[in-house]
């Protein structure tokens, strides 16, 4: 039919434009970060050629290294809590009926009404007080507990059927070896989505970090960019861009892996 | 023959215990990381305080009243109200008509998922590390296209009349990838047999847009509404790096006056006292989005 070959030709033209100009940003970063000086004044797309000069430079101004080695290790802890500690509330909540559970279930609602940064000068003050300032734990702790991740991982174990349930309790297994062996194994997708939005939105914070690190020790990555451009201000484009796509290549990877889980995920958890 | 006993207290009440445990972990780490912090804020935004953050003077509510006359206050929150208005309705509209475009069933069609979700991806901070140089008056992107055009150029980031619509348009485009992932998501939940029967019946896309996709699709509307006005609201790096409140103050939302009073005026009360005034209004919008949508959301 022409009508849809028409129809057809026109969705796919606009995917292409939008999605360009959406791209566009990205994509002149990346070639920015080949350009020298000159290059950048005289405002071309295309780097005369690609050579990692920038690269250099940007790893020999900052400890780069360090800061990626840094948020990585924020990033997997915070990862690593959030799962265990969100999968084991989850697992109450459906699992382990008892009085007032309703009520604790509340409490946790609450939670996402209490915006993080109305609660950051107490919260700076408590790190400082336990000697945490430029510390990994002071990093990542304050993050384990997160409603919408126990919320997301209730709304999977909800559909495990109970007869697992009895049958593991026929079969002799405790209740964490339920947990353990039974339930974990079978939401690895829900717990896939949880822990690569622990781990992108761990990567990408910014006030935390800019609070509680006052030296390298522990700085990250978005703390390191943020040195970066004030350092090289108006100058040196070029290093700055290297060191922007050094910092989002690990997240866009990650995000290009796992695009159709998490956005299966996310929007799971955000209903029901 | 023996008596049956009824079961204990302690063993009836074996639940509530292990229950208990495995909820242990996140209510000790909401208690002191949110529950008490949250009370802290509010009991120190009737204080003057000293440099270490502890209580020194009880003002009462001198603090609110104070903020409420202060020019500055009033105009941060202009700032932040205008700038919820700037990204909030044209953020959705797109990330909106991105995910119809790319819920299409096309070859290819990965491909251009994968791009408009790309923001997700790039912090706050190399977005806006990006977007500076996009700004920058001679080499940025958009002065050379106005200069192509032959139009007058734009102090974009320097420009009281600009830098919030500035910061609006990085925000708008660092909030698309998000947005569009979780719209996709339930835009693919949608029952493909309610579209069928509409297409026998003959019904244009519009139609059916406006009969079946945005009804069906509005549980899913209603949770990024609510996301996406509370984000605006907590906006901090992109004012950090792009502007720093500047200038002239137009940029200085709330978040960002908050770390300002708090961390380079050491004034914790009154930064308490606005904290506290953040912590109302996301209370009120929250509140508000679940009565005026909650009657009006299809849910299946």
């Amino acid at each position: 039919m022409r009508d849809s070959t028409l129809k057809k030709v026109w969705i796919y033209f606009l995917l292409t434009v939008t999605s360009f100009l959406v791209f566009f940003p990205v994509l002149y970063a990346f070639m920015i970060s080949f350009m020298s000086g000159p290059e950048i004044l005289q405002g071309r797309f295309f780097p005369e050629a690609f050579n990692f000069d920038n690269y250099a430079k940007v790893f020999d101004r900052l400890p780069l290294l360090k800061y990626l080695l840094n948020s990585f290790i924020v990033s997997l802890t915070v990862m690593i809590g959030q799962l265990a500690v969100c999968s084991l509330a989850a697992y109450a909540f459906v699992f382990i009926p008892f009085k007032g559970r309703e009520f604790v279930f509340f409490l946790f609602i609450s939670t996402m009404m209490i915006p993080w940064e109305a609660t950051m000068i107490p919260n700076f003050f408590t790190i400082q007080k336990i000697d945490w300032l430029n510390t990994y734990q002071g990093m990542s702790l304050p993050f384990f507990a997160l409603a919408f991740g126990t919320f997301l991982l209730r709304q999977h174990f909800k559909t495990i059927p109970k007869e697992l349930q009895e049958a593991s309790q026929i079969a002799g297994l405790s209740r964490f070896a339920f947990f353990w062996k039974v339930i974990l194994p079978v939401s690895k997708t829900s717990l896939v989505t949880l822990g690569a939005y622990g781990f992108l939105t761990t990567w990408n914070m910014y006030l935390w970090p800019l609070l509680i690190t006052t030296n390298s020790s522990v700085r990250t990555v978005q703390i390191g960019l943020k040195q970066l451009q004030s350092q090289e201000m108006s100058t040196d484009w070029g290093v700055v861009m290297a060191g922007v796509i050094v910092v989002i290549i690990p997240t866009l990877l990650l995000l290009f892996i796992g695009q159709k889980q998490l956005q299966k995920g996310l929007s799971q958890g955000a209903l029901k | 023959m023996t008596t049956v006993r009824a079961p204990g207290v302690w063993k009836r009440s074996a639940n509530l215990r292990v229950g208990f445990l495995y909820l242990l972990p996140s209510i000790i780490l909401f208690a002191v990381f949110l529950f008490y912090p949250m009370i802290r804020t509010i009991y120190l935004s009737f204080f003057l305080t000293d440099q270490n953050g502890n209580a020194a003077v009880n003002v009462g509510f001198e603090n609110y009243s104070y903020l409420l006359t202060s020019p500055a206050f009033l105009n941060s929150m202009k700032a932040t109200g205008l700038f919820v208005l700037y990204t909030v309705p044209v953020g959705i509209i797109l990330a909106l008509f991105f995910a119809l475009l790319a819920n299409e069933k096309l070859k290819g069609i990965g491909f251009f998922r994968t791009m408009y979700s790309s923001t997700m991806g790039i912090s706050v901070a190399a977005s806006s590390v990006i977007w500076l140089f996009l700004f920058h008056p001679s080499v940025g992107v958009f002065n050379r296209i106005l200069l192509v055009l032959d139009l007058p150029q734009i102090q974009w980031l320097l420009d009281p009349e600009w830098a919030l619509i500035s910061i609006a348009i990085s925000t708008i485009w660092m909030n698309t990838g998000f947005s569009f992932l979780i719209l996709l998501g339930g835009l693919q939940n949608i029952d493909e047999h309610l579209y069928e029967s509409s297409r026998i019946d003959g019904a244009g896309y519009f139609y059916r847009l406006r009969r079946i996709t945005i009804p069906m699709l509005s549980p899913t509307l209603f949770f990024i509404i609510t996301i996406s006005l509370i984000n605006a609201f907590q906006t901090f790096g992109q004012i950090d790096i792009l502007t720093k409140g500047g200038p002239s103050q137009s940029t200085n939302l709330i978040v960002y006056s908050i770390y300002r009073e708090a961390f380079i005026n050491y004034q914790f009360g009154t930064a308490s006292a606005q904290a506290v005034i953040l912590f109302v209004i996301i209370l009120v919008v929250t509140l508000l989005q679940f009565k005026l949508l909650e009657r009006k959301v299809h849910y299946q």
